[in-house]
């Protein structure tokens, strides 16, 4: 069984029969579901609400956690696989697919208790419910340590007060893991249901990038969590630091899928457009640009089997998902703009999909760690010196 | 209810054929394979029955070891059993010939139906559901476009005739239908399902196995892309003339007129 994607190496004995199946199902529910009408969504700024049942009914949301809550029980490496592929389609819907999957039923599922899983898991499998992850505050990106956020202890359970931003899914969430100071400076995680009082979720407008997804800002005012949802099982800042590895190894995979997106469309574009009497994938400049992606293209694909497989087996260090996350994003935003120079003109149109990509991907280079955070991350890890402060 | 889906894998419908080395073939060492599409509106009416009614189906395919792909994903989509037949011997059987080695694969399964899609994307026989029938002495109908139990053992089939015209015509258990494209909407594999095929049997056979020693019928003598001419005729003389020639020509070169 073979791989039906870019695949300059043949790769496809790296993965398992089901790992190549996965990638095939989400490929073909792609071109067929997401691609006819994602341009559309897109420009209106929307997201398609068709897709979400769909999803669940596949399997892609937490697909790599365990079947008895509703999951599909798969390697991580089929998790990165069916992240290509989404991103292939659109950075927006794979970042739908990543939250609800690695930064709401992931804590749910590492640092909740039983009771928390069996109420929440199945429904966020299905897609009945919808989940954000709220750690980002206004000013503390980078530096979450600094969140303003806080949890102060109330008879039978705590009083929330504070906002986050940059929240993917916020408007359209059931429910929000949110990450708060309590009253002794420790960072705990709490599960925020709509319908809280004093819990709101306006969506930000007027995004440039992402826009068939729904960005949101979450506000907490003296909003009343009962102890029971409190996520008992993680105190500390490596909580929601543990959820962003998760979906930055996601990611890492993703941003392939974007590369491999405009790669095509540029190989495609190059062969057809004529110029001076021939195609222009017949000059020099061109065939660099094109020798150039494919070369970073199969890099970033041996890179992210190679750290997929390290979490698989368990000897992921978080370091290896920075860089997977550093480098293959940073390669779907160069091929982007090469592919945009391929097309000229016609590269900022709709009717290709370069402009979405090369858009998107703006945003994929600083969330979830920003691309310098990152490489400080490696830094330390090289020189043993944190260059963070 | 018992059906068996028959599916090939072919070619997909995009890739540049080349002719191989031989000249009697094509060389298929940079395809991408697929499956035959109609096969997979079978399918999905194989497991909407099922669903509605219970039962099992079992899906079928004869062809290289690649074609095991064409199974599996049937499984994955919700098929219960696979039936592979591989053997070199089969390789550039005649249609005859290949619809006896299906009918001597399923004639001890019991089965009350079998589904194939109406025709392959690649050498387009569209007569192999058709030729098991009279192997195994079944009911058939071609060119399905809807079907409707009727009771336990009779299958009502909507048929596609020419002209815009259809038929409604009712069937005994055991039929064979083949199956128009279109006819539904078929499923994704979904991630469950790919994890629960690999639990599911694929049952191998080979031409020992089922007690066959088939010849090949027919040979290939020549394979070759088609070949684009242009002829440009001028037409020369009086307008009288010319008008009489050219009718002439549409009427019995062109045969437009």
């Amino acid at each position: 069984m073979k791989l039906n994607c870019v695949d300059f190496l043949d790769i496809s004995h790296h993965f398992s029969e089901d790992e190549i199946m996965v990638q095939h199902t989400t490929r073909e529910f792609v071109d067929k579901e997401i691609m006819p009408d994602i341009e559309r969504h897109f420009e209106a700024g929307t997201i398609d609400f068709d897709l979400i049942p769909q999803f669940g009914k596949l399997g892609f949301l937490g697909m790599n956690l365990p079947e008895e809550y509703g999951c599909a029980g798969m390697s991580n490496v089929a998790y990165g696989i069916m992240c290509q592929e989404m991103e292939r389609g659109d950075s927006g819907i794979r970042s739908f697919v990543s939250v609800q999957g690695s930064l709401v039923m992931y804590p749910i599922f590492a640092y909740g208790s039983e009771e928390q899983r069996k109420k929440w898991l199945p429904k966020l499998a299905s897609g009945e419910f919808i989940g954000c992850f709220g750690l980002t505050e206004p000013n503390h990106g980078s530096n979450p340590g600094g969140m303003l956020t806080r949890a102060t202890s109330v008879e039978g359970g705590y009083k929330l007060n504070g906002a986050k931003m940059w929240i993917t899914n916020g408007t359209i969430a059931d429910i929000a893991v949110v990450w708060a100071k309590c009253d002794d400076e420790k960072i705990r995680g709490f599960v925020v249901e709509k319908g809280m009082k004093g819990f709101s979720a306006p969506e930000m407008k007027h995004k440039w990038s992402l826009r068939a997804s729904i960005t949101s800002e979450l506000v907490f005012d003296d909003v009343f969590i009962p102890e029971e949802n409190l996520l008992p099982n993680v105190v500390g800042l490596k909580g929601p630091l543990g959820c962003l590895n998760q979906a930055r190894f996601g990611i890492g995979w993703g941003a392939i899928g974007s590369a491999m997106a405009v790669y095509e469309a540029a190989v495609s574009y190059a062969k057809e457009r004529v110029q001076f009497g021939k195609p222009i994938g017949g000059f020099q400049l061109i065939q660099d640009k094109l020798a150039w992606m494919l070369t970073e293209i199969t890099k970033a694909q041996m890179l992210a089997i190679e750290v997929g497989r390290n979490k698989d087996d368990g000897s992921l260090r978080h370091q290896q998902v920075s860089m997977l996350k550093r480098n293959n994003v940073w390669v779907a935003r160069e091929c982007a703009k090469l592919a945009r120079e391929i097309h000229g003109a016609n590269g900022i149109t709709g009717e290709y999909p370069i402009m979405r990509h090369l858009m998107n991907i703006e945003s994929v280079y600083t969330y979830e760690g920003t691309h310098e955070m990152h490489t400080l991350v490696l830094g330390e890890d090289i020189t043993g010196i944190p260059a963070y402060r | 209810m018992k059906i068996c889906v028959l599916m090939k894998q072919v070619p997909d419908k995009d890739a540049a054929l080349k002719i191989n080395a031989t000249g009697l073939g094509i060389d298929t060492s940079d395809l991408t394979f697929v499956t035959n599409e109609s096969d997979s509106y079978a399918l999905e009416e194989a497991l909407l029955l099922k669903e509605a009614h219970g039962g099992e189906v079992v899906v079928c395919t004869l062809g290289a070891d690649s074609s095991l792909q064409v199974v599996k994903d049937a499984l994955s989509k919700g098929a219960d059993r696979g039936l592979f037949l591989r053997d070199d011997a089969f390789d550039n059987l005649d249609i005859l010939s290949l619809s006896k080695v299906f009918a001597a694969a399923l004639k001890d399964e019991n089965l009350d139906l079998i589904f194939s899609g109406l025709q392959s994307d690649d050498v387009g026989n569209g007569q192999l559901g058709l030729l098991i029938a009279e192997h195994l002495n079944t009911s058939h109908a071609s060119l399905v476009m809807e079907t409707e139990m009727v009771g336990d053992s009779v299958i009502k089939a909507k048929r596609e005739l020419e002209s815009g015209w259809f038929q409604w015509t009712e069937l005994d258990f055991p039929a064979s239908l083949t199956i128009q494209s279109g006819i539904n909407t078929p499923r994704y594999a979904s991630l469950r399902g790919i994890m629960m095929m690999k639990k599911k049997t694929i049952d191998t056979k080979s031409a020992e196995d089922l007690g066959l020693n088939l010849t090949p019928q027919t040979s290939t003598t020549k394979m070759y892309i088609p070949e684009k001419t242009k002829e440009t005729v001028y037409v020369d003389g009086t307008t009288d003339e010319i008008v009489s020639k050219l009718v002439d020509i549409f009427a019995n070169d062109i045969k437009v007129l």
